[in-house]
């Protein structure tokens, strides 16, 4: 029976030359994950030349252009203090894609060894981590962002921390369920009998073959945590100012909506933008790498 | 039938109490001194010794935990450092206006998702179809506070068609609706394109499936059959989605309510988050958790009464 391409995707060691070539051209198959890739690339473009392309310092404070509505050169016009808001966004995508890039990598280290303990482990060590993962899960995202902020108090340390807490138990249940399904397999009960210590079987064969859907997973999440961290900030209890994250702007935007209605415009454009991106492509990508990891929501 | 009940409720019930010590012990796991974290600038010792003894932080910890459980159970949350009123009453008073607002979300979201995902999966692979999906994750992914920040620039500031503070005025129904059109709006629109596509797509199954070749075979009017013998099947996974919709939108219902001012349970967190309150946070947090994790085996419990397959798995 031949092998159907998504299958041969999969079963593909990620690294293969001309999986990813292949890839791509299937993506421009995709009208909608090509522009989910522009978008993504355009946010990564801003993230690392936005400091040195923006027009005008993000912090600098000119009292006297206050309020300035969008015109040249003023793109977005200035906001309360005169910053310059268009400066602000594009610097403010660096916080953004630091935080999401950031936490997402920490939850997933701490995600593959808890899920990893979990579903190798002995019974009641699942038992108890699932019960705890459960127990995480059950808090609404924004509020348990809230509860952990109210404790350690509003910086961006403490933002990706409250981000791993609520990323990790996620990711620790799928590696967890792979690991269960693995971990009868006949290969493994022969490295086993051969006598390999239980962290070889984890890292050397459970764990390669495991983690190549969890990274499209995870690439998948990088909105929902860019929206957790702007949504934080836009209540106080993220980022700090003078920060230009896009929730700080979004906020002084709110302040002033009357005076100002187009700063919390500016301010909310790069948040829908990411987020676009960011989904259509993940999105895509999925659908290209492996239609059955579709999550059920 | 009975055991899976309880073993579910069982379940919901450790999760509780799991949160409970996640929450009790989240105090003790910080670096320094949580008197002097929550009282801020203010923190004389005088001041902290007083708010130590208050939050029983002068005993030894396994028994604060106990005494903490146990208060809980009682329905006492705590005393709100404040106002000194206490937390459960102050929960109480702002739960309704939540619930009111996550039911107005709820509603609308599923009356317009429904009928939109049976759309798109009977007109499947046409234009239609195709932009239902596009919005449908363009609703999705657009964060929901933006949504209601536009909304409330738009509808209110531009257009001045609805009210932009406040819950409306006690008594008077129609001014609470009009008050709780945007926030609603803000807090549903996301859960429309979920709805619409998990319809979609368990349409299409239904759709497949013997039972309605054989009604097309009858001869059945079309209508019919889509909606007496595929949509009472394929509706059933969105019971579930709901379920999760209630903890989405209670994270959503924190940005709307501070949003648009309205009194709930989210504007108390957020409130005292930013005093730093913790036994404010923490009793609210624990309600939203209790009402979550209760929503989910009732959602499974509901779909095992509806559903006669999966009720004859237990």
């Amino acid at each position: 029976m031949s092998v159907q391409p998504s299958e041969a995707l999969v079963t593909a060691p990620l690294s293969a030359p001309g999986t990813f070539s292949r890839a791509f051209r299937r993506l421009r198959g995709d009208p909608l994950g090509m522009l989910g890739l522009i978008l993504v690339l355009l946010m990564v473009f801003c993230a690392i030349a936005g400091p040195s392309i923006a027009p005008f310092d993000p912090f600098k404070i000119r009292v006297t252009e206050r309020f300035t509505p969008p015109s040249l050169p003023h793109v977005f016009g200035t906001d309360n203090i005169g910053r310059d808001v268009f400066s602000r966004v594009l610097v403010g995508s660096r916080i953004a894609l630091t935080v999401g890039g950031l936490s997402i990598a920490i939850s997933l280290v701490i995600g593959l060894v808890l899920g990893l303990c979990a579903g190798y482990g002995p019974r009641w060590l699942d038992n108890f981590l699932l019960l705890v993962f459960d127990s995480v899960y059950s808090f609404p995202t924004v509020i348990l962002g809230l509860t952990v902020m109210t404790l350690l108090g509003p910086s961006m340390t403490n933002l990706i921390l409250v981000v791993v807490v609520v990323q990790t138990p996620a990711y620790a249940r799928l590696i967890r369920t792979a690991t269960l399904s693995i971990k009868g397999s006949e290969y493994i009960l022969a490295i086993r009998s051969l006598g390999a210590s239980p962290a070889r079987v984890l890292f050397v064969h459970i764990l390669p073959n495991i983690i190549g859907p969890l990274f499209i997973i995870a690439s998948m999440d990088i909105p929902a945590v860019i929206t957790l961290e702007a949504g934080l900030t836009y209540l106080g209890m993220g980022i700090p100012p003078p920060a230009p994250s896009w929730g700080r702007i979004l906020l002084d935007g709110f302040d002033n909506i009357r005076d100002a209605p187009w700063i919390v415009v500016a301010g909310g454009i790069p948040l829908i933008v990411t987020t676009l991106g960011f989904t259509f492509f993940g999105e895509s990508l999925r659908d290209l790498m492996d239609p059955r990891l579709r999550r059920n929501l | 039938m009975l055991v899976y009940t309880l073993q579910r409720i069982g379940l919901s019930f450790l999760i509780c109490v799991t949160s409970i010590c996640l929450l009790f012990s989240a105090i003790h796991l910080i670096p320094g001194d949580p008197a002097s974290i929550m009282l801020g600038s203010r923190a004389t010792p005088e001041l902290r010794e007083r708010l130590n003894h208050e939050l029983g932080l002068d005993q030894p910890v396994p028994m604060q935990l106990v005494n903490f459980l146990g208060r809980v159970a009682q329905g006492d949350l705590g005393t709100d450092l404040w106002s000194q009123r206490p937390v459960s009453t102050m929960v109480a008073e702002s739960l309704p206006y939540t619930l009111t607002l996550i039911a107005a979300g709820l509603g609308w979201s599923a009356l317009v998702g429904i009928p939109l995902g049976c759309y798109s999966a009977i007109r499947r692979n046409t234009w239609a179809d195709r932009l239902t999906g596009i919005l449908s994750v363009g609703t999705i992914s657009i964060p929901s506070f933006v949504v209601a920040i536009y909304a409330l620039l738009f509808f209110s500031i531009e257009l001045d068609w609805f009210p932009v503070i406040g819950a409306g005025d006690e008594g008077n129904l129609g001014d609470q609706l009009w008050h709780l059109v945007l926030p609603s709006f803000a807090v549903g629109l996301g859960w429309v394109g979920y709805l619409a596509r998990i319809v979609r797509a368990s349409m299409l199954e239904v759709m497949g499936e013997n039972h309605v070749r054989t009604a097309r075979a009858f001869g059945l009017p079309e209508g019919k059959i889509i909606l007496h013998y595929a949509l009472r099947i394929a509706i059933l996974p969105t019971i579930t989605l709901l379920a999760l919709a209630i903890g989405g939108m209670l994270s959503s219902a924190v940005f709307a309510e501070s949003i648009f001012a309205r009194p709930g349970i989210g504007k108390l967190i957020v409130d005292a988050a930013n005093l730093r309150d913790y036994p404010l946070v923490q009793g609210a947090a624990l309600t939203t958790v209790v009402l979550f994790a209760f929503a989910m085996p009732i959602a499974d419990l509901l779909v095992a009464w509806l559903d006669p397959r999966v009720r004859a798995t237990f």
